[in-house]
Parts: C-alpha cells; sequence; structure tokens
C-alpha cells in the first residue's frame, strides 16, 4: 500500500443511503484525468454492490504471479470485490467477523493494484469489524479521510453521528460529509418534494454543530440508479451531476493540499 | 440490504399487530444503528433489572409493545459502538436468553443488514423457540435484490423458513400532482419472490408522512389511516396473523 498516493474511506453508520452509488461515481470522476490510477476496493462482505452497480457483474478474479488482478473498468480504473469471487448472483457470504477481516487484508495484501494515485473504499454500514480492520490495516501507511454519506433524515444522522465518533476514536480525519437524495423534482410538475424530510435540520444542521464540512448536497434522481450509467457522460442534465462535480472537486483539493502538507512535513523532518 | 426500511417495517408491524389486540415485543439487534427506540418515542430510557432478568422498555401505558435494545444501554445517544463480532454475538445472546418478555403474542426481532454475526448468532439463539420465521425487507432495484438474494440464502442454509417478501420504497406520488415516479424502479420484489418461489407479501409505497411520524415516534396506524403505506402495511399483518391461526 506504499505505492498509494491517496486513500479515502466512504463510510456511513447508515444502511442504504448511497455509499456504493457514491464510490463508484468518485471513482469514476476521479478517473477523468486519464493520467491518474484509480482503485475501487469494495469490503462490504456481506452485501458487494460495487460489481453491479458498475456492470462488471460476473466478471472474474485470475491469479498470477504477482498476486490477484483487479477488473479493469478502464484503463486507469479497477476494481476489487468479493463479489468476483462468489460462484453465482444466490451465494451469500455467511461469515463472522474473524473471516471478514482476514479477507480484507488478502484484498489489500495480495491484490496487484500497482502504483495507484487514489485507492476508494466502499464500506459496509456500521462500525464493527469492517470499519476497525480497515482503519488498522491502513494506517501504518497515511488515509487522507473518510467521506461520509447520509440521508436528510433524523433517523440517518442519528447513525452517522455515531459514525463520526467512530472516526474521532480511531483518529481518522473527516474530509467531510455529503446530504444524499436530498430532494426529488417531480418530472411532471417540476415541484420540489422532500422524501426524506430534513425534521433536524438535515445534514446542514448537523456538520455545523460538529464543526465538520458539508461537501454538498445530491437531489434524488432516479436515472442514478441505473446499473452502469455514469451519469456525468451519459446524463449530463441531469440536476445531480454538478451536484457531484463540485463535490468531487472539494474532495481532490482536500487530498491535494494534504499531499502538500505531508510533503512538507517530510521535509521538515530530514 | 442497508436502508430498505427494515425498522420501519418492524416497528408498524408491532403497531398493526398491537392494533389487533395482540400482545408484542420487539427486539432490536442492530448494534451499531439502532433506530426503534426513536421510532417508537421513547428513546433516553434506560433499563431495569429484576431478579428474573433485564425489564424491557414499555412503549404504551397499556403494555402492549415492549421493546429491547442497545439504544437505552448507551451513555449518550451519539456514543458509537465500536464492537467486534465475538462481543455483539454475547450480547445478542444475553437480550435473547435474559430478558424477561412475559407472556407475549409476538416477538419481532429487527436485524442489520448482512448475513454475518448478529445474523447467526440470532438465529442459533432462537432455533430452540422455534421462530415462525422470516420476512425479508427490500426495495425494488436491482441493488437490493442481489442483496436480498442472498439473505434467501442465508434462510435456506441456516433453516429459517421464509414467511415473505415486503417490496419498501415502491413507488412516490407526488403530493402536488398525483404522478407517480417509480424512484427506485419498481416490481423487483415481486419477481423476486416468483423466482424463489415463496410469498409476496405486498408492495409499500414511499410516504414522506411515514418517515416524519417514525421519526417523532407517532402512531401512523393511528394518525394516517388515509395513507397510501396504511392498506399495504394492514395486509402485510394481516398475511402474519393469518400464518398463526
Amino acid at each position: 500500500m506504499k505505492i498509494v498516493k491517496h486513500k479515502i474511506l466512504v463510510l456511513s453508520g447508515k444502511g442504504g443511503v448511497g455509499k456504493s452509488t457514491f464510490s463508484a461515481h468518485l471513482a469514476h470522476g476521479l478517473a477523468k484525468d486519464e493520467t491518474k490510477q484509480i482503485a475501487l476496493l469494495d469490503i462490504d462482505i456481506c452485501g458487494p454492490s460495487i460489481p453491479k452497480i458498475m456492470g462488471i457483474e460476473g466478471e472474474q478474479v485470475h491469479q498470477s504471479g504477482s498476486g490477484w488482478s483487479p477488473v479493469y473498468v478502464e484503463e486507469n480504473l479497477c476494481v476489487m470485490s468479493v463479489g468476483f469471487l462468489l460462484s453465482g448472483p444466490d451465494d451469500a457470504v455467511i461469515w463472522r467477523g474473524p473471516k471478514k477481516n482476514g479477507m480484507i487484508k488478502q484484498f489489500l495484501r495480495d491484490v496487484d493494484w500497482g502504483e495507484i494515485d487514489y485507492l476508494i473504499v466502499d464500506t459496509p454500514p456500521g462500525t464493527s469489524d469492517e470499519h476497525l480492520s480497515i482503519v488498522q490495516y491502513l494506517s501504518s501507511s497515511h488515509i487522507d479521510g473518510a467521506v461520509i454519506i447520509t440521508t436528510p433524515q433524523e433517523i440517518s444522522l442519528q447513525d452517522v453521528r455515531k459514525e463520526i465518533n467512530f472516526c474521532h476514536k480511531v483518529k481518522l480525519p473527516i474530509i467531510g460529509v455529503v446530504e444524499n437524495m436530498s430532494g426529488f423534482v417531480c418530472p411532471k410538475c417540476k415541484i420540489e418534494s422532500q422524501i426524506f424530510p430534513p425534521t433536524t435540520g438535515g445534514a446542514e444542521k448537523m456538520c455545523q454543530n460538529l464543526n465538520i464540512s458539508l461537501l454538498g448536497k445530491v437531489p434524488l434522481d432516479p436515472q442514478i440508479g441505473k446499473l452502469g450509467q455514469f451519469f456525468f457522460s451519459e446524463i449530463p442534465e441531469s440536476p445531480a451531476t454538478s451536484s457531484y462535480r463540485n463535490i468531487i472537486q472539494r474532495i481532490q483539493e482536500y487530498c491535494g493540499l494534504h499531499h502538500s502538507q505531508e510533503k512538507l512535513s517530510n521535509q521538515g523532518m530530514e | 440490504k442497508g436502508g430498505v426500511g427494515k425498522s420501519t417495517v418492524s416497528t408498524e408491524l408491532a403497531l398493526a399487530l398491537r392494533h389487533a389486540g395482540k400482545k408484542v415485543g420487539i427486539l432490536d439487534v442492530d448494534l451499531c444503528g439502532p433506530s426503534i427506540p426513536q421510532m417508537l418515542k421513547v428513546q433516553g430510557k434506560g433499563v431495569h433489572q429484576c431478579d428474573s432478568g433485564w425489564v424491557p422498555v414499555f412503549v404504551d401505558q397499556d403494555k402492549s409493545i415492549s421493546l429491547m435494545s442497545i439504544g437505552f444501554l448507551l451513555e449518550k445517544p451519539d456514543d458509537a459502538v465500536v464492537w467486534r463480532g465475538p462481543k455483539k454475538n454475547a450480547l445478542i445472546k444475553q437480550f435473547i436468553s435474559d430478558v424477561t418478555w412475559g407472556d407475549l403474542d409476538f416477538l419481532i426481532v429487527d436485524t442489520p443488514p448482512g448475513t454475518t454475526d448478529e445474523h447467526i448468532s440470532t438465529v442459533e439463539s432462537l432455533r430452540p423457540y422455534k421462530p415462525l420465521g422470516a420476512v425479508l425487507v427490500t426495495t425494488p432495484q436491482a441493488v437490493s435484490i442481489g442483496d436480498v438474494r442472498r439473505e434467501l440464502t442465508f434462510c435456506k442454509k441456516t433453516g429459517l423458513r421464509v414467511i415473505g417478501i415486503v417490496e419498501n420504497m415502491s413507488g412516490f406520488v407526488c403530493p402536488h400532482c398525483l404522478e407517480c415516479t417509480n424512484l427506485f424502479s419498481k416490481g423487483g420484489g415481486e419477481e423476486l419472490a416468483r423466482h424463489a418461489g415463496v410469498p409476496f407479501l405486498g408492495c409499500v409505497p414511499l410516504d414522506p408522512q411515514l418517515t416524519q411520524s417514525l421519526e417523532e415516534g407517532r402512531d401512523f396506524i393511528q394518525e394516517f389511516p388515509k395513507s397510501s403505506a396504511f392498506p399495504a402495511l394492514a395486509h402485510i399483518a394481516q398475511q402474519i396473523l393469518d400464518r398463526t391461526s
């Protein structure tokens, strides 16, 4: 993992807020710069959604002398997920913690990632084995930080606050929060509705209270859920596109800033 | 799959069964993200011990719904439970064996997403009590169906009967113009039930009133009987009652 310049964890305390969807689009957005090598690691062992979202379900992983080969979606974008190791769509991974931890270790150690500019790690919801392990295993090399995904309603924010606490506990920097499914514009009457009402002020209020950056809000667009589609290129007119673009830019800026800071502090140590 | 409405369906099912005159217990084994206390407006309550074990929290004056959740054991509501598997398993075992539920008509167990420690431990601990089965909640789109197929495999492998599948967030009716948009696609749940040979319990549409109701710990079934979600939820509860008679 020493040949990985930037590592970003995509977290949420809450399930179903769009972590995998966001991770896939973040990877795709970063890969638009053809000079950068992007890797997406899916450590949701029970519910590996990344292969489906990226339209590469059913792809195989091969072993060679240099390790497991990740699946290449584009020349500069590769993916690894337990999904590629399953024998079929009904195959379930019914493992307790220690076995899941072992798999995550293997993903980091035995996959032939090559030299990577950005490693994005998509996680399952919660604050358990997978989360402790990934932070532990990556701690020897620097993790840029976590992007935390939420939806506007309090029942999500409740879990997200716990995730933020988790980050503080394990000293994982937080790049910022993304509020997903933030409003829906009816295609017929064009009036906006709040599907998941922000009864306690949404992510904006929570970020203000906890002094964390709100990276942006992404509206609900039914087209986003369509598999294998990356709407920057295919649906540029979607209201979610500009939100995503801005969020990705802010993440890049954060990583760039920290890279310079780390370089400076390393120079200072010499 | 996460975020499909397991806790919502668990809560609404409990309320519907209570309205049918039943005594219901809810066991919330989502240790990292316990949502049920808030949905029933009992967050912040304490749990007491008696001679025979832990006393669950009663949600109403009639004591017809009782609840146990790790939410009641946290010092602060934002405290994260950062536990590995073995610790989670131990607490779940305690929740099942050491809580004095009393005489119940139904015990509903709300689980986190996945097929891991919590699920294995819950099924193992409940096995001696011969559970009626599992209700699987999904949303219509393929990413959700993909995970629920694996959950069906889990049920098969652990010998847990499947009562049926609920397709949640199935369509959103715009409150302004009444146009229905399938935000998360449609029909995936029904098709999965057919493919897997399990009963399809029904589609529940997306209703922001339901979300708001749960956040404020109100009784949705009592307050919004005219909501589009109500008949669907009532029908699901009825099918479960029919299974027991």
